[in-house]
């Protein structure tokens, strides 16, 4: 069941194109990692499939109406963030906020949503903590359980890895590979080959030359090029 | 504390106190969000701007000066706001010009037409504040109760949003949540509290009343309603102290409160080196 299409899409900032010509199509349940180097527009894609930017050109067609509010999304860090004074509970909850619409206060079932969620990412212990005195790897899954109260059934992830220690990388790549199995679809930003290939079951490669494809298909085209030693799918998944 | 009840009984006193707390507690509510969202350029241009406009009023001779100044600093706000969004690199450097050019044409235009023999003492109360707070009349105190209690229902409705938008404008406008118009809401606010606090504390220290609260309950408190409210008490008891102080010592009103800003905010600095806590 097809969730997104993205047909001739062209992106960019007021007359300078970052990426042109995307095609491609995703289902629902699918793994899509957006691999690239840096400035290659990973970020300008998903700001635009989020719809915060309109594209220079083409379209993205929701299927089966999926709604804004209905994406969670993590986005890159600010450094506004990183000395605010709000407390976890505080911020998980300002995930319901497309919920809650022009409510002024969030009701018993958000305040639930938010509870359930900081169970699913494990920061319920951290409740009461100020945000500011976390670790890098508590903070991404404090704001994984943010974006899980807005969260239906999509989630987009911009490198949510980015400055963690290995062991809060896989932990954080073993929660993401959590919500894929339970039915979230996910699109996730990330700098890591190794991580992309393990968990995807698809590849974004953005830059001048855009593959889109299966995993598998990628490691192909990939071997053709001769960029990538000669590795088989089932070799990589034992490395890991 | 004789002579205190003896000057509570003056009516003018009274209005001070009222004006005084309501102003504290409103600059006080969006100051954490004003430095965390690195607004507090706006905060200043902004006070430059409505001494310039309340130079104009002066020049127009209205008999009504706020009815001029208070639209044409909101109108500045949203303006303000639109440049400091849209030209990132040069947007604190447009803010300079306009702030600064606010105040060059404020004073020139003082200059050239006022009818005041007391230019200098004009110019020093509508910059410090001086004693105009101790003159108000009760259709200014009239005004200033209304607003206020504008900003802080305005503020008590929007609180989760405002929280929303200061931590994460980008996750906001993700889920669907109008980020612009939030920030809007915010210019707006802060224009109303810096036009209601030219009266009390004069448009140069106006920013220390915003910030200095936020910044202090921001050392020891580590929840965002907690930081919050903290800062409301806090502003809202350097107001008061501050005012009571000038009248008993017969200092400048502005500059008094500020005092009292400053000296809540090193108390707190020095909790927060003992409590071992927080850095900022
Ligand atoms: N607000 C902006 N205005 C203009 N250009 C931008 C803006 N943000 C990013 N860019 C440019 O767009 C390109 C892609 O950026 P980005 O999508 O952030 O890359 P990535 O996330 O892949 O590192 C970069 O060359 C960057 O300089
Ligand atoms: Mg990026």
């Amino acid at each position: 069941m097809k969730l997104l299409t993205c047909r001739n899409l062209c992106l960019g900032y007021e007359h300078v194109s970052v990426l042109s010509d995307l095609n491609f199509s995703l289902d629902a349940g699918s793994y899509l990692c957006i691999v690239g180097e840096n400035g290659s527009g990973k970020t300008t894609l998903m700001r635009t499939i989020l719809g915060l930017q309109s594209p220079l050109s083409g379209e993205i067609i929701w299927e089966n109406g999926t709604r804004r509010m209905e994406i969670g999304y993590l986005p890159q860090q600010t450094s506004i963030q990183r000395d605010f004074p709000a407390t976890v509970w505080e911020i998980v909850l300002s995930g319901c906020q497309g919920r809650a619409g022009l409510r002024p206060f969030y009701n018993r079932e958000e305040k639930e949503l938010a509870r359930a969620s900081m169970d699913r990412t494990g920061v319920t212990v951290l409740k009461d903590r100020c945000y500011r005195t976390l670790s890098g790897g508590q903070q991404q899954r404090v704001l994984l359980a943010r974006a899980l109260c807005a969260a239906r059934s999509v989630f987009l992830l911009d490198e949510p890895v980015s400055g963690l220690d290995p062991n809060a990388t896989r932990e954080m790549y073993q929660l993401i590979e959590k919500l894929n199995q339970d039915g979230m679809t996910i699109l996730m930003i990330s700098h890591d080959i190794g991580a992309a290939l393990r968990y995807a079951t698809h590849i974004l490669h953005a830059g001048s030359k855009v593959f889109f494809g299966t995993v598998d298909d990628y490691i192909a085209s990939r071997e053709k090029e001769g960029i990538l030693p000669p590795l088989t799918r089932a070799e990589i998944r034992k490395e890991a | 504390m004789e002579m205190l009840t003896a000057y509570l009984a003056f009516p003018f006193v009274r209005y001070a106190l009222i004006v005084g707390v309501l102003i504290a507690l409103c600059s006080s509510l969006l100051g954490v969000t004003l430095v965390l969202k690195r607004f507090s350029f706006i905060g200043d241009g902004l006070s430059h701007v409505a001494f310039g406009a309340m130079a104009i009023a002066g020049v127009l001779n209205l008999t009504d000066d706020m009815l001029f100044v208070l639209p044409f600093t909101v109108l500045s706000a949203i303006l303000l706001l639109r440049t400091g969004r849209h030209t990132r690199i040069k947007g604190d450097a447009a803010i300079a010009m306009i702030s600064v050019g606010a105040l060059a044409i404020g004073y020139l235009l003082l200059s050239l037409f006022s009818a005041s023999t007391n230019l200098s003492g004009d110019v020093c109360t509508t910059l410090f504040g001086s004693t105009s707070i101790l003159t108000l009349t009760i259709g200014e105190v009239r005004l200033c109760i209304i607003l206020s209690a504008a900003v802080i229902l305005l503020f008590f409705l929007f609180y989760n949003k405002i929280f929303a938008v200061t931590f994460d404008e980008e996750f906001a406008s993700a889920v669907g949540t109008r980020a612009e118009a939030y920030n809007l809401l915010i210019a707006v606010i802060i224009a109303v509290i810096i036009v209601l606090a030219m009266n009390l504390v004069g448009s140069l220290l106006i920013s220390a009343l915003i910030i200095f609260p936020a910044m202090s309950a921001m050392r020891v408190f580590q929840s965002f309603r907690s930081v919050t409210i903290c800062s409301a008490v806090l502003s809202v008891s350097c107001s008061l102290i501050g005012i009571l102080a000038s009248i008993l010592a017969s200092t400048p009103v502005g500059s008094t409160i500020v005092v009292a800003d400053i000296a809540a905010f090193l108390i707190f600095s020095l909790i927060a080196r003992f409590k071992g806590g927080v850095r900022s």
